[in-house]
């Protein structure tokens, strides 16, 4: 069985934590082929060659694939797909956008968000806000899968796979890419960082939310936030970690000023070690907490960045 | 122009899900259900798009069993226009699965010929995040997904998108399908003399045979199980005792 792979692209670079992940989902599976497909990312494909566990790369460069518009990855995908028994991407906003349509072109389900692979048909997944995890066998020839990256572990970049360009000719007149707004940070990326500092509601404001920064500065963390504190325009939506949001799983999670609903839960509950900080003691965020403290985020969190620095 | 919103019937988003003692799904008998709180967003898209003087009609539609009745009256007492329900399942505890919601909504935009479909991203039962892309893939339509803003012009919608790391606007040509994100807007409730007017707007009932498509499931559900628990560890007494534990006994810091 050979396994395509869909790598994750950042403008023209290799987003390598999550496609480094999707493979080691995919090595389970059979003989890995990782698919680039974007404009000017010959790098791109040349980091996916140094990935553990990957025999080939296939680079598709057009300007057509650039800003990963659907249409032409998708029909790209779906012309390439006959060969491959599964078609794996990470589930980022990105795959979650692809795949499926790739699924339908190919009338087969799409399954969604794999956090366990039982065997070659069979994989786990959560659902109702990760309330329950259900168990599917797939009927399809395809098996064409989104990966939650928080349940493999990256493979090594020690690998040389050869890279083979596609010659491609996409058409595209249905959608246009206008422009991206992303907030250059120099802090890590939420899903792949080891250290995640979130704030809640409890946090007030957005002036506030610097206080959450500053934790997570001290710490060399990255900064989430829960669906209220994005609701109420303390934090970007990008920060939001949940059902809705972002899957974390770092070696450490602090949850500031989050009460714990269940919808927040789903996003982070595969943490290592969670620590809550909250003044309400019956927050039900205390009952996942390895480590809580009762108290004033005010007072707590300016005292932890002292006592860390 | 016109728009045809599907909505779907979920669990209610303030319930917490029970997995059934026997393994064969969630617990839905006597559950308070609720329009996806999605699709609420975009029935409330549309309506503003209406209201703007861009389309001239929403019809709301909904696949599943006939209790979705109730969630098409809530999006007609929002303010849609009409709706059609298509009986798919009579056991609240089947769900259909996106490819066949797909094929079906794809019946349904063959006969309606909307200029636009504004659709949920996401359901929050089976959180598969799926049903939008897959119809825009049968139709042959372009896509905007996790839409935070939506503008509709002249032949095309521009969409700004959210993204992993921000936002992205992109450009779609009509007929497009749009999925909506959160912050969108924010629903209105639907007042008690639309809620009555709600109850005299055309609801139309078919069953998925009416359309001759093949909605049988592709993924066999083997076993729904609990989450592993994650048990609450201990109370720190203060700042301090929490830097020495993360520290000395978890080594994470």
């Amino acid at each position: 069985m050979t396994v395509l792979v869909l790598a994750e692209i950042n403008g023209q670079d290799l987003a390598v934590d999550q496609t480094a992940k999707t493979v080691s989902a995919a090595k389970q599976l059979g003989d890995v082929v990782v698919l680039c497909a974007g404009t000017g990312c010959a790098a791109a494909a040349q980091a996916a060659a140094q990935l553990d566990g990957v025999s080939k790369v296939l680079l598709a460069d057009d300007p057509a694939y650039a800003n990963g518009l659907a249409e032409p990855i998708a029909q790209l995908v779906a012309d390439i797909a006959a060969a491959y028994s599964h078609i794996l991407a990470p589930a980022t906003a990105s795959g979650k956008n692809v795949l499926p349509r790739v699924a339908a072109l190919l009338d087969v389900m799409i399954i969604s968000d794999v956090a366990g692979i039982v065997d070659g048909d069979t994989f786990e997944r959560p659902i109702y806000a990760g309330n329950a995890i259900q168990t599917v066998r797939s009927r399809d020839a395809i098996k064409v899968i989104t990966v939650r990256t928080s349940s493999f572990d990256a493979v090594a970049q020690t690998g040389s796979a050869g890279v083979e360009t596609l010659s491609v000719s996409p058409q595209n007149t249905q959608s246009k890419w206008i422009e991206d707004k992303t907030q250059a940070s120099d802090r890590p990326e939420l899903t792949s960082a080891k250290i995640v500092v979130s704030g809640g509601r409890g946090v007030g404001s957005e002036d506030n939310f610097e206080l959450i920064e500053k934790l997570a500065d001290a710490l060399g963390a990255a900064v989430g936030a829960s669906r209220a504190a994005v609701d109420s325009g303390f934090a970007p939506n990008d920060w939001q970690v949940g059902q809705t949001g972002k899957v974390v799983a770092p070696e450490l999670y602090i949850a500031v000023g989050i009460s714990g609903a269940i919808q927040h839960l789903a996003g982070m509950k595969d943490s290592k070690i969670i620590v809550a900080i909250n003044s309400d003691e019956d927050a039900p965020i205390f009952q996942v907490a390895d480590y809580g403290l009762v108290a004033d985020l005010f007072d707590a969190v300016p005292e932890l960045i002292s006592a860390l620095g | 122009m016109k728009a045809l919103v599907p909505v779907k019937r979920v669990i209610d988003y303030n319930v917490k899900a029970r997995v059934k003692a026997d393994g064969s799904g969630v617990d839905l008998a006597n559950i308070k259900m609720s329009m996806n709180p999605f699709d609420e967003i975009a029935v409330e898209e549309a309506i503003r798009l209406k209201e703007a003087g861009k389309i001239e009609e929403i019809v709301a539609v909904s696949i599943g069993v006939k209790q979705a009745q109730e969630t098409l009256r809530t999006a007609l007492a929002m303010g849609a226009d009409r709706a059609i329900l298509i009986v798919a399942a009579d056991d609240v505890h089947q769900d259909l699965e996106p490819l066949a919601v797909a094929k079906l909504l794809k019946a349904v935009v063959d006969s309606e010929a909307p200029d636009i479909v504004i659709a949920g991203k996401q359901a929050i039962d089976n959180d598969m995040n799926a049903t939008g892309q897959m119809l825009a893939a049968l139709l042959g339509w372009p896509q905007a997904t996790y839409a935070s803003e939506l503008l509709v012009e002249d032949g095309s919608a521009t969409v700004t998108r959210e993204v992993d790391g921000g936002l992205q606007t992109i450009s779609v040509q009509l007929p497009a399908i749009v999925t909506v994100d959160l912050r969108l807007n924010e629903p209105r409730y639907a007042s008690l003399p639309n809620i009555m007017k709600a109850k005299k707007k055309p609801l139309e009932e078919k069953t998925a045979a009416d359309f001759g498509v093949d909605i049988s499931p592709r993924l066999e559900i083997v076993t729904t199980t609990e989450p592993p628990t994650r048990s609450a560890g201990v109370r720190v007494g203060s700042v301090n005792d929490l830097v020495e534990k993360l520290k000395n006994e978890a080594g994470v810091v």
